[in-house]
């Protein structure tokens, strides 16, 4: 494949192709039905600190 | 003992053909560099022999880790690495703006020559200071994240280790003024191919960490930490493809050439920007932040939305470091192009951070750690809305090689990366020693308000130099020539550097500070103080209002 086939290929192609690929992958998280997931997911740091280990000290300092 | 002894022998080998390597050397910098990697074997080699536990291995035990704790020996190593190697990072861009100020103190050396101690600053800042606290903070955030103990134990510490040699190979190296002259890839060669190894070792821990979680969602810090570590490999790989002209000296020369070369160059420079300094930091942010805000992420989605949005913008952007060059107009403007659109996901992102804080912001007041990550957004959001300004064609033909680039870059990097990564050491500090609080979190108070003084200072004076540098460089007089000779501006420019030159001293200043926190944290001291903030009481007005006898009137 020569230089200006490759180029021609990732300006038309393969520009079309990576935009598809981004906006599946962003329609996925916005997608009605994953609401509750994305909740889950972005409360799932605390819940560590609803059962503390022994030993692990006081986790509501800075 | 079959494992250690095999450990310790390869050791062994390794400081034998280390010491061989000496022998051979074409040059004096590549001896010193095979010396250095001689001692590090041998003192590895100490280690596993000294570390070993003879009784369990004599009574034929293996020693399991507790699945039950985290693994954080290296996280600990790592916060007590970024400390030392900010002070060394901060002290060494401190020296050289004063080098610039007052020339004289270049000390008449090539070893503290600007041009050999200004790659040591900022590999000093990015890789040392940077680097420590990402994958000290990357083995925190995936365990707590994944619920999982970290995979591959001594892996993991060869991590730490080897990363901590090639620190010091690099900044000896540059010293003695070996290097590949490629923008925030000075190391040579066989340095390259060190840090390869220790990367792949690195991405082997945080993947199987990732692989044995036993949460089933992958938090999004940790995509943000996985897309800096295979992309931070790839761009080393090929930026660092080059021939050693000899496998005994230090000197290579790169595979590509002309404006392929530079091209290259910057492509892995600016995505080191986005991948080193921009994504892995906002892996802490979206761990950090919402865990001292106790408050999850404003958005989860618009968390997704701005992971993919930067990963598939950034990896473009490189081209406008190279704005009126050989290189071909189309690539010029396509970097632009990228860049100006990469305004909208930054700022995606640090809306999603400072929202975090919503209905908590009096934190802000009361919470020096909380201020600090706001802070490092707040210089998120400027940078990432400076550098879109500063790729446009028209601005960069007056900023580009001007001072403007320098404060850019600073106000990024003290300001967003030095600001969360400070706020994580002081979170981490207290949790990973087992201490109640921090020594003292009106020290942190004072080191927040000595850093932000210092950047203010720093990024007006390198904005007023720059502009006018700029300024001064297109200048011409009715006759058609330059009004201004280069020294001209660079006379102008002393006041500038001074008052840039301040700054450093107030931010070190700051840094100096953190030493001292973290140090009597560790130890377990407590200072007495008053807390940060307190419900107004007043013991002299609190009483009830008595009923006051009526005045007798006068007669």
């Amino acid at each position: 494949m020569s230089y200006n086939e490759l180029r021609h290929f990732a300006d038309s192609y393969g520009l079309a192709a990576m935009l598809l690929v981004y906006l599946t992958f962003v329609a996925w998280a916005f997608r009605p039905g994953a609401r509750r997931r994305n909740e889950q997911a972005a409360t799932m740091i605390f819940a560590e600190d609803e059962t503390p280990q022994a030993g692990e000290g006081d986790k509501t300092h800075g | 003992m079959i494992d250690l002894t095999a450990r310790a022998g390869a050791f062994l080998v390794a400081a034998l053909v280390a010491l061989i390597a000496a022998g051979f050397a074409q040059d004096s910098g590549y001896a010193v560099h095979m010396g250095i990697l001689c001692a590090a074997a041998l003192i590895a080699c100490w280690a596993t022999l000294r570390k070993a536990d003879y009784n369990a291995i004599a009574r034929g035990l293996l020693k399991m880790p507790d699945e039950g704790r985290y693994d954080d020996d290296p996280v600990r190593w790592g916060v007590i690495a970024t400390v030392f190697w900010a002070i060394v990072g901060f002290a060494a861009g401190l020296f050289i703006a004063l080098q610039l100020t007052f020339p004289a103190l270049n000390l008449g050396s090539e070893f503290t020559s600007f041009g050999r101690l200004r790659p040591l600053h900022t590999s000093g800042v990015i890789f040392a200071f940077g680097g420590n606290i990402l994958i000290a903070s990357s083995f925190y955030v995936v365990q707590r994240t994944c619920r999982a103990r970290l995979a591959f134990p001594s892996l993991a510490r060869f991590v730490f280790w080897g990363y901590q040699l090639f620190i010091v190979l690099a900044a000896t190296g540059y010293v003695m003024g070996i290097t590949g002259a490629r923008e925030y890839a000075e190391p040579e060669w066989y340095v390259d191919l060190w840090l390869t190894i220790v990367w792949v070792a690195y991405l082997a821990v945080f993947v199987g960490t990732l692989v044995k979680r036993s949460e089933p969602h992958i938090y999004v810090a940790n995509w943000f930490y996985l897309s800096f570590i295979i992309t931070i490999a790839m761009l080393h790989i090929v930026n660092n493809l080059a021939v050693p002209v000899s496998i005994f000296g230090s000197k290579s020369y790169s595979a590509f050439s002309g404006v392929q070369d530079a091209l290259l160059q910057w492509w892995y420079g600016h995505n080191a920007v986005a991948f080193f300094l921009t994504v892995p930091f906002l892996a802490m942010m979206y761990y950090f932040v919402p865990k001292q805000a106790e408050r999850p992420i404003y958005s989860y989605r618009l968390s997704i939305l701005h992971f993919w949005s930067l990963i598939f913008l950034y990896i473009w952007a490189g081209p406008h470091h190279l704005h009126y060059t050989a290189l071909p107009d189309w690539a010029q403007t396509l970097g632009m192009v990228f860049s100006v659109m990469l305004w909208m996901p930054s700022w995606g992102g640090m809306i999603n951070g400072l929202m975090t804080l919503n209905g908590a912001w009096d934190k802000v007041r009361t919470d020096p750690i909380i201020r600090m990550m706001v802070m490092a957004l707040a210089f998120y959001g400027m940078a990432t809305f400076e550098g879109p300004l500063l790729s446009i064609k028209a601005v960069n033909s007056l900023s580009h090689y001007t001072e403007w680039t320098i404060g850019h870059v600073h106000a990024g990097a003290l300001g967003w990366n030095g600001m969360i990564s400070f706020a994580a050491v002081y979170y981490l500090t207290p949790r990973l020693w087992n201490r109640q609080r921090l020594y003292s979190l009106r020290m942190v108070n004072w080191h927040f308000w000595l850093a932000t003084l210092g950047i203010v200072f720093y990024a007006a004076s390198m904005w007023v130099a720059g502009i006018m540098q700029g300024l001064m460089w297109r200048e011409y007089g009715a006759d058609g020539y330059l009004v201004y000779a280069f020294s001209d501006t660079v006379r102008a420019m002393f006041p500038l550097y001074l008052i840039r030159a301040l700054g450093g001293v107030l931010y070190l200043a700051g840094g100096v500070i953190m030493v001292v926190n973290v140090w009597r944290t560790i130890r377990g001291d407590l200072r007495e103080e008053a807390p940060m903030s307190d419900a107004a009481f007043d013991p002299a007005r609190d009483r009830p209002i008595a009923p006051r006898p009526a005045a007798t009137p006068a007669e």
